[in-house]
C-alpha cells in the first residue's frame, strides 16, 4: 500500500461564521477507496470544497504527503455534482479529457505525445473511445459522468474527491463507476466518494467516514459500517457535540 | 474587376478597410469569450457606461485621443465594478444593479455633455464615423488589439477551463475572478477601440454575431474564436464594400452583413441550424416507423378475442 497520506487536523469550516464542519481531523492513506457518508446538510460537499481550497478554512490544516496541496492540480482532483457545466459549451468528450492534461501541464507548457497517448489511453479505459469526438450534450447522464471522470484521471492527481458519482447512473453505468473507482484505488491513489445509498457502501468501498458535522466514525467498513454508528450518524441532530464527549 | 478597387484609390477609404478589417478581426476573437461566458448584455451596458467618462474627459483635459481612451475606460470599469459591489453586498442581483448603474452613467454623461466645451455629438458617439479615421485612432484600435490577441492566445488554456468548469477551474488554481476581470477590461478597451470607427452601439453586434455565428457549427472552442474573428474581419470589409457601393452608413451596413449571415447559420447550419434538424427530425420519425412496419411483420400479435377472459387481479 502506498505511504502517501492525507492528514486533516482539527479542520472548522463556517458559512457566514456558523460553522458547517466541526474540529475534523483524520488521516486518510492512498490506495483506499473510501465513502464519506452522512444526511443531508452534514458537510460533505463543505468537506470537498475545503480540501480543494474553494472554501477558507476557520482552523486546522490538511496536509498531502506532508506538505500543504499547494499545487492542487497533481495532488487533488475534485469532480463536483452532475450539472454543474454547460452543457452546450463547443466541446467534444475528448476535449474534456484534454482539459485534464490541460490543468497537469499548466498554462503554456506544450501538449505533446505523452498527453495524447494518455488521453487516448483513458478514453479506451472508460469506454469512450467510440465516443470521443461527440459534443458532450449528445451523451448520456451516465456517458457524462464518465467524461468528467475521464478529465480527472487524465489529469494524473494522487486524491480523487468525488461528489456523488454514482446519482443518476443506471445498473449498467454505476458498475462500470465502481469497476473504475476501484481501479484508481488499486493504482495506489485515494478515492473518496461522497454516496448515499447504503446497501451498497460495503461492497464499493473498504474505508467509510461517517460525518454529520462532526466526525461521526472513521476505519474500515466491516468496523465502523455498523448499526449503531449509522444511527448516530443520520438521527442526531448536526453537531450535537456527541461524537466530542461534549454531550453524554 | 475595377468596380472592386475603385474604392481604394481613396485614402479615407484605405484608412477605414485597415480600421475595420483590425477592429472585425479583434472584436470577433473576443466575441468567443463574450458569448460563452453569456455577457452581452453586460457589453450592452458597458457600450453605454463610456459616455460619462468621455465626456468628464472632454470638460477636463480638451477632446484629445488620451482623455477621451482613460476617460472612458475608468467610467466603464467603475460601472461594472460597482454593480459587482452592490449584488455581493446586497440582496440585489447582478443584472438589476448593472441596470440601474449603466442608465445613470449614461444620464450623467448626457448631462455632463452639455458642459463641454467643444461639441459632441452623441449620435457619432452612439453610430461612429469610419470614413473619418484620424491616425491617431489607427494607433489606438492598433495597440488595443495586439493587447487583446496575445492576451487571449496567451491565455486560452485557463480561459478554457475557467468558461466551461468555473467550479473545478478554482478548484484546481486558477484564477476566475481575476480573468473574469480580465475578459471585462478586454471588452472595455475593444469598445473605446470601435469608438471612433463604428460607435459603441455597433460594436456589440461585432463583439457578439461572429461567434454566435461560428457556435452553431463548430463544436472546437478554438474554431470559435478563430473562426469569429476571421468572420468578423471579412463581414466588416464587405459591410464597408456594401456601404460605399449603396452610399449608406458604413457602421449599420457592417452589423447587418454580420446579422445576415448570423440568420443564414441560423437556417441553413448542417449542425445546429433549423431547418436541417427539423428535416433530420422528420427523416428520423419516418426511419422509425419503417422499423416499426418492419418488425411487425415479425412479431406475434394476439388478436384481444384470444386473451384469457378472466386477469388474475380481476377478482
Amino acid at each position: 500500500m502506498s505511504s502517501h497520506r492525507l492528514e486533516i487536523k482539527d479542520l472548522t469550516v463556517s458559512y457566514n461564521r456558523v460553522p458547517a464542519i466541526h474540529h475534523l481531523s483524520m488521516s486518510l492513506s492512498c490506495g483506499n477507496c473510501v465513502a464519506l457518508l452522512g444526511p443531508n446538510g452534514a458537510g460533505k460537499t463543505t468537506l470537498f470544497k475545503a480540501m480543494v481550497g474553494l472554501l477558507p478554512k476557520e482552523s486546522g490544516s490538511i496536509h498531502f504527503h506532508g506538505h500543504s496541496p499547494h499545487d492542487p492540480a497533481t495532488d487533488l482532483t475534485y469532480l463536483p455534482q452532475s450539472n454543474t457545466q454547460d452543457s452546450d459549451f463547443p466541446i467534444t468528450v475528448r476535449g474534456v479529457v484534454e482539459l485534464g492534461r490541460f490543468l497537469r501541464l499548466g498554462w503554456w507548457k506544450r501538449f505533446g505525445a505523452e498527453d495524447q497517448r494518455v488521453v487516448d489511453e483513458v478514453l479506451a479505459s472508460l469506454h469512450l473511445s467510440d465516443l470521443a469526438d461527440r459534443q458532450i450534450s449528445a451523451l448520456s447522464g451516465g456517458q457524462q459522468q464518465r467524461a468528467f471522470l475521464g478529465r480527472a484521471l487524465a489529469q494524473e492527481a494522487h486524491v480523487f474527491l468525488l461528489d456523488e458519482p454514482f446519482t443518476g447512473l443506471d445498473k449498467g453505468g454505476q458498475e462500470m463507476m465502481s469497476e473504475t473507482l476501484r481501479s484508481i484505488a488499486k493504482r495506489g491513489n485515494l478515492v473518496i466518494a461522497s454516496h448515499h445509498d447504503l446497501k451498497t457502501v460495503p461492497e464499493l468501498f473498504n474505508q467509510v467516514i461517517l460525518l454529520n458535522g462532526e466526525l461521526v466514525a472513521f476505519g474500515p467498513t466491516q468496523e465502523v459500517f455498523t448499526e449503531a454508528n449509522i444511527r448516530r450518524t443520520y438521527e442526531t441532530e448536526s453537531f450535537s457535540g456527541v461524537s466530542h464527549g461534549l454531550v453524554t | 474587376m475595377d468596380w472592386l478597387l475603385e474604392p481604394f484609390r481613396h485614402e479615407f477609404m484605405q484608412r477605414a478597410l485597415f480600421g475595420c478589417a483590425l477592429i472585425g478581426f479583434t472584436n470577433g476573437f473576443l466575441s468567443a469569450f463574450i458569448v460563452l461566458r453569456r455577457l452581452a448584455l453586460m457589453a450592452d451596458a458597458l457600450s453605454h457606461s463610456l459616455l460619462p467618462g468621455l465626456a468628464l474627459g472632454v470638460i477636463l483635459f480638451g477632446l484629445t485621443p488620451t482623455s477621451v481612451f482613460f476617460g472612458a475606460l475608468v467610467a466603464a470599469l467603475m460601472v461594472a465594478l460597482g454593480a459587482e459591489l452592490i449584488s455581493r453586498s446586497s440582496r440585489v442581483k447582478e443584472d438589476t444593479s448593472l441596470g440601474i448603474l449603466y442608465t445613470v452613467a449614461f444620464s450623467l454623461g448626457i448631462v455632463l455633455l452639455s458642459y463641454a466645451k467643444v461639441r459632441i455629438e452623441l449620435h457619432h458617439y452612439l453610430f461612429g464615423n469610419i470614413l473619418g479615421l484620424a491616425d491617431s485612432d489607427l494607433w489606438t484600435i492598433y495597440g488595443i488589439s495586439f493587447l487583446t490577441l496575445v492576451v487571449l492566445v496567451a491565455l486560452q488554456r485557463p480561459l478554457q477551463v475557467m468558461l466551461f468548469e468555473p467550479a473545478i477551474a478554482a478548484a484546481q488554481g486558477v484564477p476566475v475572478s481575476k480573468l473574469n476581470y480580465l475578459i471585462l477590461t478586454l471588452l472595455v478597451l475593444s469598445m473605446i477601440s470601435s469608438l471612433q470607427a463604428v460607435g459603441v452601439i455597433l460594436a456589440l453586434g461585432l463583439l457578439t454575431a461572429p461567434a454566435a455565428t461560428i457556435y452553431l457549427f463548430s463544436n472546437s472552442f478554438s474554431a470559435m474564436f478563430w473562426g469569429g474573428g476571421i468572420l468578423g474581419m471579412l463581414g466588416s470589409c464587405l459591410g464597408l464594400f456594401v456601404s460605399y457601393w449603396l452610399n449608406l452608413p458604413s457602421g449599420a451596413c457592417i452589423v447587418l452583413v454580420l446579422g445576415g449571415i448570423f440568420c443564414l447559420a441560423f437556417l441553413f447550419s448542417p449542425k445546429y441550424g433549423v431547418l436541417p434538424r427539423l428535416f433530420r427530425r422528420r427523416h428520423l420519425h419516418e426511419q422509425s416507423l419503417a422499423r416499426w412496419e418492419h418488425r411487425k411483420g415479425h412479431l406475434q400479435i394476439v388478436p384481444p378475442a384470444d386473451l384469457p377472459e378472466s386477469r388474475p387481479d380481476a377478482e
